[in-house]
């Protein structure tokens, strides 16, 4: 799984980095979304699922493995 | 439905069931049997569509067809707008603001509310809670924890974040109360509103002056020197974190302290292991939902939500304490389960515009809550559960919350 942020969209709620901190940061100007692992390892997957799913303002985009 | 005039509809905000304050409002029992999407007279005259299911909710707050701008002709409005006066009133007033507007001024102060900002606060609210509870109960039993903890607490670490002296609480709250009451006229309500702008005003100038190392002086050090805002908009911006850092905290608090002395065995646990407190709390978030009238929005262009055709220029009112109970979502959704797991609820809004300052209000409400069920294990109410009052306000809330121990 991979997971995409776009920073344009982002507005900063936080949502993610409550999720799964392991992947998702904001960084310290505007506190916009950072991907730590843009590559998901399979024990984070069901978080980074539930944070884009969470996320307000829809910034989160992920590519499931192909079957 | 067409055709169909306003007196017709039901009124719009239902009235709040004082001998039950967690129930959401009776409203499926006000509404006629037509399905989820329904439509409600306004006080202020006109119509609006009320949605009540999780996904039309989330779908309208996250759209772009849909404008927060209560300026735009029938924007649905619970209370009529004061006549305009001076671009004061509006400047910096982001939360009526639509992308990209809106995100410009949002951006200057994601920072302070990030996770790992609000960390750095956990010890100051931790002194902060630990102090109030110290008074309480040296002057106590009985006490009132609105009054003693619920609302000092979160006054006192906004006034801590933004720079502004706790010593003027009362004044600011008075003021924040009159302006967030549902039965405030709108001459009073923008009378509290200008003292609030002139104080703030007045504590911007200072941070001019004189610096200051907190939100509102870092606002002025990094933002307004360089000309990316300007005085009033640093004022609006003020306003809005000084009025929401509070009240809905503060309602949180006293609110969840009632859920938990009637669940019992939850405050019990929580005083055993304070790490149940995040569960507990996103629970306590979706279950009181207070953000009782919903939000506001007037579409912009067409749209079909839930099936329904809605044009633009028509207003609709997502309300979240409805969406919060949506039984397709929530399974048996009017209990209290802590064990559910229900973090998508809409408690903190959806779409751009939902709470900036969630972080610090789960951070405060955590630490709040445990170190009450640790410290007053033998917690009750001193009063009749059904003497115990809610606040008529756009924020659901306790009047007071009379307790001993």
């Amino acid at each position: 799984m991979r997971v995409r942020a776009d920073r344009d969209r982002c507005c900063g709620s936080g949502n993610c980095v409550m999720t799964v901190p392991d992947v998702f940061d904001q960084d310290d100007a505007e506190g916009l979304v950072l991907v730590r692992l843009a590559e998901v390892p399979a024990a984070l997957r069901e978080g980074v699922r539930q944070a884009a799913e969470l996320c307000p303002a829809a910034a989160i985009e992920v590519e499931e493995d192909q079957a | 439905m067409p055709g169909t005039t306003a007196t017709d509809l039901p009124s719009f905000p239902f009235p709040e069931l004082n001998d039950n304050p967690f129930d959401p409002l009776a409203y499926q029992e006000r509404l006629p049997e037509q399905g989820p999407i329904t439509r409600v007279a306004l006080p202020t005259g006109g119509w609006a569509w009320l949605l009540t299911q999780l996904a039309d909710v989330r779908e309208v707050l996250r759209s772009p067809a849909f404008s927060a701008d209560i300026m735009k002709p029938g924007f649905p409005l619970l209370r009529p707008l004061p006549a305009q006066r001076d671009a004061r009133d509006r400047a910096g007033v982001f939360i009526r603001m639509d992308p990209p507007e809106h995100g410009r001024y949002r951006r200057m102060l994601t920072p302070e509310f990030m996770i790992k900002s609000v960390r750095r606060l956990e010890p100051l609210i931790q002194r902060t809670v630990e102090g109030f509870l110290d008074d309480m109960i040296a002057a106590g039993p009985p006490a009132d924890l609105v009054a003693s903890f619920a609302l000092p607490v979160p006054s006192l670490v906004i006034c801590h974040l933004l720079g502004v002296p706790y010593d003027d609480h009362d004044f600011f709250q008075s003021r924040s109360r009159v302006l967030l009451s549902n039965t405030t006229s709108v001459a009073d309500a923008q009378a509290a509103a200008d003292e609030l702008q002139d104080y703030l005003s007045r504590l911007v100038t200072a941070k001019e002056r004189d610096g200051g190392d907190d939100l509102l002086g870092r606002l002025v050090a990094h933002r307004l020197r360089d000309g990316q805002l300007t005085h009033d908009e640093a004022i609006g911006m003020a306003l809005l974190l000084l009025v929401a850092g509070h009240e809905t905290t503060a309602n949180m608090i006293g609110l969840s302290t009632l859920v938990l002395l009637r669940h019992r065995e939850q405050f019990e646990a929580l005083g055993v292991d304070p790490g149940r407190a995040p569960a507990l709390v996103e629970e306590l978030l979706r279950y009181l939902t207070i953000v009782r009238s919903g939000l506001p929005r007037i579409a912009v262009e067409d749209a079909v939500v839930g099936g329904q055709q809605i044009r633009a220029g028509e207003g609709v009112i997502a309300l979240l304490p409805a969406a919060n109970r949506d039984e397709a979502v929530f399974v048996d959704a009017d209990r209290f389960d802590v064990d559910r797991g229900g973090q998508h609820h809409v408690a903190f809004g959806f779409g751009v515009h939902q709470c900036i300052g969630q972080p610090l209000a789960r951070t405060e409400l955590r630490i709040a809550l445990a170190a009450l069920a640790q410290r007053l294990p033998t917690l009750r109410l001193a009063v009749p559960p059904d003497e115990v009052a809610v606040r008529p306000s756009f924020i659901h809330g306790l009047q007071k919350l009379p307790v001993t121990w």
